[in-house]
């Protein structure tokens, strides 16, 4: 394999870059945010009623288990997707966020304790009120950092959707294989690497300044 | 007023909390519920805040049966305090207290306002207010919640436990505190506590509940002391019963005799002089006690009193003769019993020595109350 003097083919691919860039982006922080936002019901649910818990948890546990590859080439089958179409990747992404994020939601919300719930609930909170402002704060470190796993995890298994035809920044490692360019693919991981980290950086970040309770009991040793 | 009317709770298991639970609540008193662990304490004081309801019978709040209400409103009408603070750990102490508030509709800015005034009234400093609770102690979480439960000032106050996880010097001060409240804000107060001193040193009225959720009986605290409805009551009400029965009744039957009073750093000579039965108090200038003399300590003295060498004290036993009012009738035993020299000090108001009294004088002013009728025999 020849590696070049990198500059002249990065000075004319720019614009693709940026492109399989922005569509690497788009292709796996989507489906963690769907992610997400379908957790936070189902590991209410969890949390709450021992019979969605005792279906939820190891049907997660499960899935997770679910080899990409397999998944990315069942989904199409399942979903009737043709075979390039973004849902591909997509579909399988979100379906692992939720994998790794019920349980944490469930767990970190069942770790809420008793008397607080209680408290909230005898001075006059209505429940979905107490939800989104007791008990789920309580949950957003745990969350935050089942979030920065799925996110990582998420970008690396993008770039295997270039083998299902999906673009991205992976589509420029195969390509990079074909043409036997080194610039090409050595750029390409860098990219994903690089952008994992600065987006881990980024929720480790905010979900400190979102919960300045946290810093202030570890402050004293105390623990909650 | 809370009418309790035929309630009773029968858990989905099977387990009857509550069984057959008639009791008027008054207003602007303290009512406890006290009893063994699981008599069903906890599921009484819920079911006035709809938070579990009974299975049977119903509840009136100032008359109107609770099952008409829409839960959630009726609470924030219902000041609650739960065992452990169970503070908002998220929240700061001011927001903590500023929560009922917020949910009635005040804007933020009025209701922090609100939160400081009761933090101030509980007794906090301002500083704690931006602090998280995990960063208080338990005493002072206990005074969080009290703050966060009175501040939208809800007519009455719900109380399980409040002050059981502490220590008892702040215990005795966290019920010092509840009782001073009290007094200015006229609540109706139902508190829960398996502890029987507390009930009796807080309550206005006890109601005993043995296990099985059966109310065993329902009295004033000196009722309760004096006159037991059966063996479950008086074992629960403990050892010692005639002797606490005395907290219950003022001592300004109790003549104050004249005591023998010497200053620090006084001449020694002039101290054995006045001595009475072989002592004397010592006070400072504002005639404050600080402890006795009796020969043998004065003759190890050498020139003048020395405030450094005195046999301490009992407990002080306080009169307002302006006033006319008293300690207790325990207050004056405790205080003749616990004094080395067998006479109590009686002190005004200032805490300036006024006199002593004697169990002699204290037994007698009781025989004078049980004569009266005053002291049910
Ligand atoms: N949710 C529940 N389901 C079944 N049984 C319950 C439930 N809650 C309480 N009980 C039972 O009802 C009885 C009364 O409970 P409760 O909590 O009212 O007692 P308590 O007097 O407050 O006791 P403690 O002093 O220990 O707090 C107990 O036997 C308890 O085990
Ligand atoms: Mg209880």
């Amino acid at each position: 394999m020849n590696i070049d003097w990198p500059w002249p083919w990065l000075e004319r691919n720019l614009d693709d870059i940026a492109e399989a860039t922005g569509e690497h982006l788009f292709l796996a922080l989507l489906p963690v945010l769907v992610g997400l936002a379908v957790s936070v019901p189902l590991g209410w649910a969890a949390s709450r009623w021992r019979v969605a818990r005792g279906i939820l948890v190891p049907l997660a546990g499960v899935l997770y288990t679910i080899p990409s590859l397999a998944l990315i080439t069942l989904v199409p089958l399942a979903l009737g997707t043709r075979i390039i179409d973004p849902l591909n990747v997509q579909v399988p992404l979100a379906i692992y966020t939720i994998a790794l994020l019920v349980r944490s939601v469930s767990d970190a919300l069942a770790a809420v304790p008793r008397e607080v719930t209680a408290a909230a609930t005898a001075l006059g909170y209505r429940p979905v009120h107490q939800f989104l402002t007791v008990e789920l704060p309580l949950a957003v470190p745990v969350i935050v950092a089942g979030l920065r796993v799925a996110v990582v995890s998420a970008m690396s298994l993008t770039a295997v959707g270039a083998l299902v035809g999906i673009g991205g920044l992976g589509q420029l490692i195969t390509e990079g294989f074909l043409r036997n360019n080194g610039v090409e693919l050595v750029v390409a991981i860098a990219l994903i690497v690089v952008l994992a980290l600065v987006i881990d950086a980024l929720l480790l970040l905010v979900g400190r300044a979102v919960t300045p309770w946290v810093r202030a009991q570890r402050g004293t040793g105390a623990s909650a | 007023m809370i009418e309790f009317r035929d309630v009773t709770k029968q858990y989905p298991d099977g387990t009857v909390a509550v069984d057959g639970l008639d009791l008027t609540v008054e207003d602007g008193k303290i009512t406890v519920f006290v009893g063994p662990s699981g008599c069903g304490k906890t599921t009484s004081l819920r079911m006035i805040n709809r938070m579990i309801d009974p299975t049977g019978g119903s509840i009136l709040l100032d008359g109107k049966d609770i099952r008409e209400s829409d839960p959630p409103l009726l609470r924030r009408g219902i000041g609650y305090v739960i065992q452990h603070a169970g503070l908002f750990p998220h929240r700061t102490v001011l927001d903590n207290v500023a929560t009922v508030p917020l949910l009635t509709g005040a804007g933020k800015r009025a209701a922090r306002a609100r939160a400081a005034e009761l933090l101030e009234l509980v007794g906090l400093p301002q500083e704690v207010a931006r602090r998280y609770p995990p960063q208080l102690s338990g005493g002072q979480q206990q005074r969080v919640g009290v703050a966060r439960a009175l501040a939208a000032d809800p007519p009455v106050l719900l109380m399980d436990e409040p002050f059981s996880a502490v220590d008892p010097v702040v215990r005795d001060d966290l019920q010092q505190q509840l009782l001073r409240l009290q007094s200015e804000l006229d609540k109706t107060i139902v508190f829960v506590t398996h502890d029987i001193d507390e009930a009796i040193k807080i309550g206005d009225r006890v109601a005993v509940f043995r296990v099985g959720g059966r109310l065993a009986q329902y009295d004033t605290p000196s009722a309760l002391l004096a006159k037991p409805a059966d063996d479950f009551v008086s074992s629960f009400v403990g050892r010692d019963r005639g002797y606490r029965a005395l907290g219950f009744l003022t001592a300004t039957g109790v003549p104050v005799a004249p005591v023998a009073t010497v200053p620090a750093g006084g001449e020694v000579a002039r101290a054995r002089e006045a001595l009475v039965d072989g002592w004397a108090v010592v006070v400072d200038e504002e005639r404050r006690p600080l402890g006795w003399v009796s020969a043998e300590t004065l003759s190890q003295m050498d020139g003048s009193v020395d405030a450094e060498q005195l046999v301490s004290g009992g407990s002080l036993f306080e009169v307002d003769s302006t006033a006319g009012t008293a300690g207790s009738l325990r207050n004056a035993l405790d205080a003749a019993l616990s004094s080395p020299a067998a006479v109590g000090i009686a002190v005004d108001g200032r805490g300036a020595v006024v006199g002593g009294v004697t169990a002699q004088t204290v037994l007698a002013a009781l025989a004078d109350a049980r004569r009266s009728g005053e002291v049910p025999g």
